[in-house]
């Protein structure tokens, strides 16, 4: 039944489509999954907006948004549980948009797992093997050596209602799993489980991942979650596909002002390119960047070009640096040309490091973080006292968007 | 624990309510009855004897309680009547209980799969026939159903019957009649049941290769047995006891318990044999309930 052609046009005939650029044509290039274009309206609204994505066999893809952004109803259309309005979705090559989620080869892990109540943790995991028409030898082994995958051991015989949370979810994890899928989707699968559990659970899927090579698309609003697990990250907002990065890159070099501080924290200075002159102090290139609220920024040259004079210059928390009077001038700190002033306002500890706000005499808030690296941290800065923050042209982003 | 807690120092009395009301309601009455039950008819006022008179000393009363006899019950079991009647309320009961579950169930799974704002509508449906008197929707049935009502001349105009077809005092339309009457009690607790199902159970069973039929038959009818068993209960008690539809709207031929019961009060007057009829058949209930309970704590149990 799942390799079942009657519906989908067979892979030929899909990349024969006119308009589509070369690549396509050979066998090898066709992605596990492509997304081509795909939209989706609730009424008015554009859940999800044009958003044209290639995902490889093997992969670990994290969708990552905000809730209502379009993440889960994307991935409802690739279980099939919604129907796209326009766009493709190819498995394969193959365009399985127009068919019934029992139709595809593709399974979902449930954000609440939604195990069937009245049905043992044998039974949950066996329906979709019965389903398939498997013979009743085949099923027991296969449930048999799902439970060994998820370390069920034991509770074969339990209803869900006798479970732990992160029993649940080992129980859906391995209803998923038994049809083996060509790719399994997980819908916020650890939002459930409490902290702990969380961290743990993150590195088994990681490792059950990569022993069986099945391609997991992770729906999450976590970007922790994100980080950790994924090999590529899709950022979503308002239903377009904004931004898709590895984990690193979607961190160090983020498209636009939103994914960098919806990723994780940052300090944003609006201001304007200089025009350049000649390079005074030059060792590497650099753009000089005249900011409001930050005064002078000098900023390495991004790599691809900036187009626009009006920029925001982004910097991590943890690339500023705090000291009483400055860095110590050696060959180290060199670079650290860029120099704020200012007065220490918020101090939070949180263990690994420390979180510092500190009011810039330009009124401006500056976000910094330090790892605490010596037990009995000299470098410790409390409120109200007078720091110099400061960091490189190569700790600072130019976002044009 | 935690609802013993709940029913800790003066809120504790509060559990005494239902207690106290099952008590004064139901089980004072039902000692009467079941002490006229024991009772012998007479032509007196009350038309039963003996009367416990506590005015009349020790003695007075003993030899009332010596003047208790199970002779009606002894009757009951002897005279085909009733065991007739009670037979024939049984087989009514469980039929009408059977079409109300073919036409409740597909009704209440369609209401629970309308548009959320449809489903208020559709609920006020369902309830909307209680505001008019159940006698009168009754009489209307009468009217509907005679030799020139409403369901003979559509059949006549659709040439389905050529002859005005006999509808009232037969089964038919104490059935017909039943069915319309107890539908809502069958449609809201499946109703119930159904719009509460987490909609992910079936796009659980959908994703993992189950058609819509199997998911019903795998998934949606499993999960709704309680609200089955909730819905048959509903019908099936009340309407064993049925008095007013079969008395309207069926045959005389044969009686229901209710029907029984009421003749041998009003008609023969024989107070004690109709009390006999009613406490039999509240055993009869009873048995059904009991078992049904015992098998749902059961299954808690089993659950935990």
């Amino acid at each position: 039944m799942t390799d079942e052609p009657a519906k989908s046009e067979p892979p030929s005939e899909a990349v024969a489509e006119p308009g589509k650029a070369a690549p396509e044509a050979g066998a090898a290039d066709i992605p596990l999954l492509r997304i081509d274009a795909v939209v989706k309206q609730f009424g008015g609204f554009r859940a999800v907006d044009r958003v044209s994505l290639d995902i490889g066999a093997g992969e670990f893809f994290a969708l990552l948004g905000p809730s209502g952004c379009g993440k889960t109803t994307l991935l409802r259309m690739l279980a099939g549980f919604e129907t796209p309005d326009e766009g493709r979705i190819l498995l394969d090559g193959w365009d399985i948009a127009a068919l019934l989620p029992h139709e595809r080869p593709v399974n979902m892990m449930f954000q609440n797992y939604a195990l069937f109540p009245h049905l043992s943790v044998r039974d949950n995991i066996a329906f979709g093997l019965k389903r398939a028409g498997m013979p009743a030898s085949g099923i027991a082994t296969r449930v048999a050596e799902m439970i060994a995958l998820v370390k069920l051991e034991g509770l074969e015989q339990r209803k869900p209602d006798q479970l732990s949370g992160g029993q649940k979810q080992r129980v859906a994890l391995a209803r998923a799993l038994a049809r083996r899928p060509r790719i399994l989707l997980l819908d916020e699968p650890l939002a459930a489980l409490d902290k702990k559990l969380r961290e743990s659970t993150q590195a088994e899927l990681m490792a059950l991942q990569r022993r069986l090579g099945t391609t997991f698309i992770v729906v999450t609003h976590d970007q922790d979650e994100a980080m950790t697990m994924a090999d590529r990250i899709g950022v979503m907002d308002s239903g377009r596909l904004e931004q898709v990065a590895k984990p690193r890159e979607l961190y160090e070099a983020p498209a636009s002002r939103w994914i960098a501080g919806f990723v994780g924290d940052i300090n944003l200075f609006e201001g304007q390119i200089e025009p350049r002159e000649s390079s005074r102090l030059a060792m590497a290139p650099r753009l000089t960047i005249t900011t409001r609220d930050a005064g002078t920024v000098y900023v390495a040259e991004p790599r691809h070009p900036v187009t626009r004079t009006n920029v925001s210059v982004a910097i991590r928390p943890e690339k500023i640096k705090l000291s009483r009077h400055g860095p110590v001038p050696n060959e180290e700190n060199a670079q650290a040309i860029n120099r704020l002033e200012g007065v220490v306002t918020d101090v939070g500890y949180l263990g690994g490091f420390t979180t510092y706000k500190v009011k810039l005499d330009s009124g401006a808030v500056l976000r910094s973080s330090m790892a605490n690296t010596a037990r009995i941290d000299v470098d410790a800065y409390s409120r109200s006292q007078r720091v110099v923050a400061w960091f490189t042209p190569d700790d600072c982003l130019v976002l044009e968007q | 624990m935690s609802a013993r807690r709940i029913f800790a120092g003066p809120a504790r009395f509060a559990a005494i309510a239902p207690w106290l009301w099952m008590a004064l309601f139901f089980l004072v009455p039902f000692g009467f009855v079941l002490k006229i039950s024991l009772s012998q008819t007479a032509v007196a006022q009350p038309p039963y004897l003996p009367v416990f008179d506590l005015t009349e000393g020790f003695a007075a009363i003993k030899a009332a309680f010596a003047a208790l006899s199970l002779d009606n019950y002894r009757l009951l079991v002897s005279d085909n009547l009733y065991v007739l009647s009670y037979l024939r309320s049984m087989v009514v009961a469980a039929v009408s209980t059977t079409i109300l579950l073919l036409i409740g169930y597909p009704v209440a799974y369609a209401m629970a799969r309308l548009p959320l704002k449809w489903q208020g509508i559709a609920m006020m449906l369902v309830i909307v026939p209680f505001w008019t008197s159940f006698l009168i929707r009754i009489y209307a049935w009468i009217n509907i159903l005679q030799h020139d009502g409403l369901l003979n001349q559509i059949l006549l105009a659709l040439h389905i019957v050529s002859m005005p077809v006999v509808w009232l005092s037969t089964d038919s339309a104490m059935y017909i009649g039943i069915v319309y009457s107890y539908l809502p009690f069958m449609i809201l607790p499946l109703y119930a049941t159904l719009a509460k199902m987490d909609p992910a159970l079936l796009e659980a069973a959908g994703d993992l290769g189950a058609s819509p039929q199997q998911t019903f038959w795998l998934v949606t009818f499993p999960l709704s047995l309680p609200g089955v068993g909730a819905g048959a209960l509903l019908c099936f008690i009340p309407i064993l006891g049925e008095f007013v539809i079969p008395d309207l709207l069926a045959g005389s031929d044969s009686l229901m318990i209710g029907q029984t019961l009421w003749l041998e009060f009003f008609t023969n007057k024989d107070w004690p044999v109709a009390a006999a009829v009613a406490v039999v058949l509240l055993v009869l209930l009873v048995a059904p309930l009991a078992l049904y309970d015992r098998l749902q704590r059961r299954q808690l149990e089993a659950a935990r």
